[in-house]
């Protein structure tokens, strides 16, 4: 820890924390709802429910990705943060802007549209919130006294990302094309520019945490995100089989969306292969369980279970089922929830100054999280098989199969205790840490 | 062995040359001859529909062209559907759902009453009935095994 400006990571971290819980109580409200306890439906029916949910996940995210990067640039530009005042405004506005979407669900004020619900008026203030964050990251690396790959690769990452959010605010007439460049935010974030952020962290944290050689990360680095940009991009075209676009999409998605998995496996065996090479045995465990986690779940649920769904002979049956939820738990959370949990294992005891690195909390909060969450995505995987047999196969109403399947999503609320637990007790051991505090900061120096 | 430099002209070439061709064929795939959107038949009606959805969020429960949250039925081809389920009154039975000032619940799960005005009701049914007549490259007939079933016959 050198930089003091590092600290104001931890606020956005504190933010990640507290959303996390959040879109877990909305979860509850969605799986209680599915086995038909909806006494809440009045205040908080199903629609609202899911859009506070997927949002919050997004802006959870978000938050702990600003924070990587606030913590990250000025270690790897070596150089303090352009300016910490403007940091914490671009924190507390962007707060602001969660909350004002979410409250505005209750009242139906949204978009209605898929993972983008947030009204066009607030789309103006996060445009104006991204701006600024990246306007401080970029001006502190740039003024830093090194460009590192892995501070440009996290970068570029961040930029992408707001500038694919631009396609998103796009109004059309027609559902088709509003879907067609629905996707050219969604997907390529998630399975495009994220990566890039995901990787310029994983980077950092393998740089930090096993001491190989920087030019021997960073080389894989860009083999890496290469990768994921060469399947991800034409891969868009697994979400267009069949909304109502030209068939070229199979032929090019279908080849594309099989080669996506290529990326997450040679993010895996990067950071296993790192790990082993690694001389230096960092004390700090619980960083590199989430690390090396992060690394391996991904390739499971983003990469394996991606490809068996988005295979076109395959996705035509499971298209528009809950095969796509067990998918998408699973990647997210592998490939992003993990990552941003790994950043805050890693920088609290350097910003707290307390050595917690390997509390029998903090690994409790790791394998009951998983086993929480690789259950939740068995309950998720067989109602959707279930219901693609029953419904497409069987030509069975949806409402009855619905009523058929609902056994799966009591097995799926109790795996979300379990995985309850294990965020709580994350939640636990971040605020056993304390506060950053400038006599911490001393200690590092 | 791989050098940086090289690692690093894979990652931007391999961008650049993936994103030109992405671009091409998103205007490949839009452009007219090709187009399968049915967007020539999109009425002023269908478009005040459309609206109507997103503005309250039917999305998050229902499921259209696939997209959705799957917590209710599948609307694509919807019409069709209920057609054949209520002897060609459909278009009614969506309707008075719409229009229904109570909430309704079929099989124990319920929908928001959206208590919509004839003409609102008109639109969304409207936006449902284009959307049932884009090519969706065979996805309708299996989402729509009732609608399958009316084609086969």
């Amino acid at each position: 820890m050198k930089y003091k400006s590092q600290k104001v990571a931890y606020w956005f971290f504190a933010l990640s924390m507290l959303l996390l819980v959040l879109q877990i109580v909305y979860g509850f409200v969605m799986g209680f709802a599915r086995i038909g306890f909806d006494n809440l439906h009045e205040f908080i029916p199903f629609n609202t429910a899911r859009a506070v949910h997927t949002n919050l996940l997004v802006v959870w995210l978000l938050s702990g990705f600003m924070g990587a990067a606030y913590y990250i640039i000025p270690e790897e530009a070596q150089k303090e943060l352009v300016s910490v005042k403007l940091a914490y405004v671009q924190l507390i506005s962007l707060a602001l802007v969660g909350v004002a979407a979410i409250v505005g669900f209750h009242f139906n004020i949204w978009e209605g549209r898929k993972f983008l619900e947030i009204p066009r008026p607030l789309d103006y203030l996060v445009v104006a919130n991204v701006l600024l964050f990246l306007g401080l990251i970029l001006v502190t690396l740039f003024k830093g006294k090194r460009q590192t790959t892995t501070a440009l690769v996290l970068s570029m990452g961040l930029l992408f990302a707001a500038l694919l959010y631009l396609p998103g605010m796009l109004q059309f007439d027609s559902q088709v094309t509003d879907s067609f460049f629905r996707w050219w935010v969604v997907h390529l974030w998630v399975e495009g520019v994220w990566e890039l952020i995901m990787g310029g962290i994983l980077s950092f944290l393998l740089i930090k945490l096993t001491g190989v050689d920087r030019e021997v990360i960073e080389k894989w680095l860009y083999v890496i995100v290469g990768l994921t940009f060469l399947s991800g991009v034409l891969g868009t075209g697994h979400h267009y089989y069949y909304i109502g676009v030209n068939k070229i999409w199979i032929i090019v998605g279908g080849i594309f969306s099989a080669l996506e998995p290529l990326a997450f496996l040679a993010m895996a065996l990067f950071a296993v292969n790192m790990y082993r090479k690694g001389e230096k045995k960092h004390p700090n465990k619980l960083a590199l369980y989430w690390t090396l986690g992060a690394a391996i779940v991904s390739f499971v649920g983003a990469g394996l279970l991606g490809f068996a769904h988005t295979l076109p002979q395959t996705n035509i049956y499971t298209h528009g089922t809950l095969v796509t939820a067990m998918h998408g738990h699973l990647a997210f959370w592998g490939a992003y929830g993990m990552i941003v949990l790994a950043i805050i294992s890693y920088s609290l005891p350097n910003m707290t100054g307390r050595k917690m690195y390997d509390s029998s909390i903090g690994r409790a909060a790791f394998w009951l999280s998983n086993v929480g969450m690789v259950g939740m995505t068995v309950a998720f995987g067989v109602a959707g098989v279930a219901q693609v047999y029953l419904e497409r196969k069987f030509k069975m109403d949806f409402m009855a199969v619905q009523n058929e399947i609902s056994i799966h999503f009591v097995v799926l609320v109790l795996c979300a205790l379990v995985f309850t637990t294990g965020i709580a007790l994350y939640i636990v051991d971040f605020y056993k840490h304390g506060k950053p505090t400038d006599e911490a900061l001393g200690i590092n120096d | 062995m791989l050098s940086k430099k090289q690692a690093r002209a894979f990652f931007l070439g391999g961008t650049l040359v993936t994103f030109l061709i992405f671009i091409g064929l998103t205007v490949y795939s839009l452009s007219e001859g090709v187009d399968q959107t049915n967007h020539k038949d999109l009425t002023e009606s269908a478009i005040r529909g459309k609206a109507i959805w997103e503005s309250n969020n039917c999305m998050g429960c229902h499921t259209i062209l696939g997209e959705g949250a799957y917590y209710a039925p599948e609307l694509t081809k919807v019409v069709d559907r209920l057609n054949i389920k209520y002897d060609g009154n459909g278009e009614d039975v969506i309707k008075s759902i719409l229009m229904s000032e109570g909430p309704w619940q079929p099989n124990g799960r319920k929908m928001v009453a959206y208590n919509m005005s004839e003409q609102e009701a008109a639109d969304v049914v409207e936006f449902f009935k284009w959307i049932g007549k884009i090519d969706l490259n065979g996805f309708d007939r299996v989402v729509s095994p009732l609608a399958k079933d009316k084609q086969n016959k």
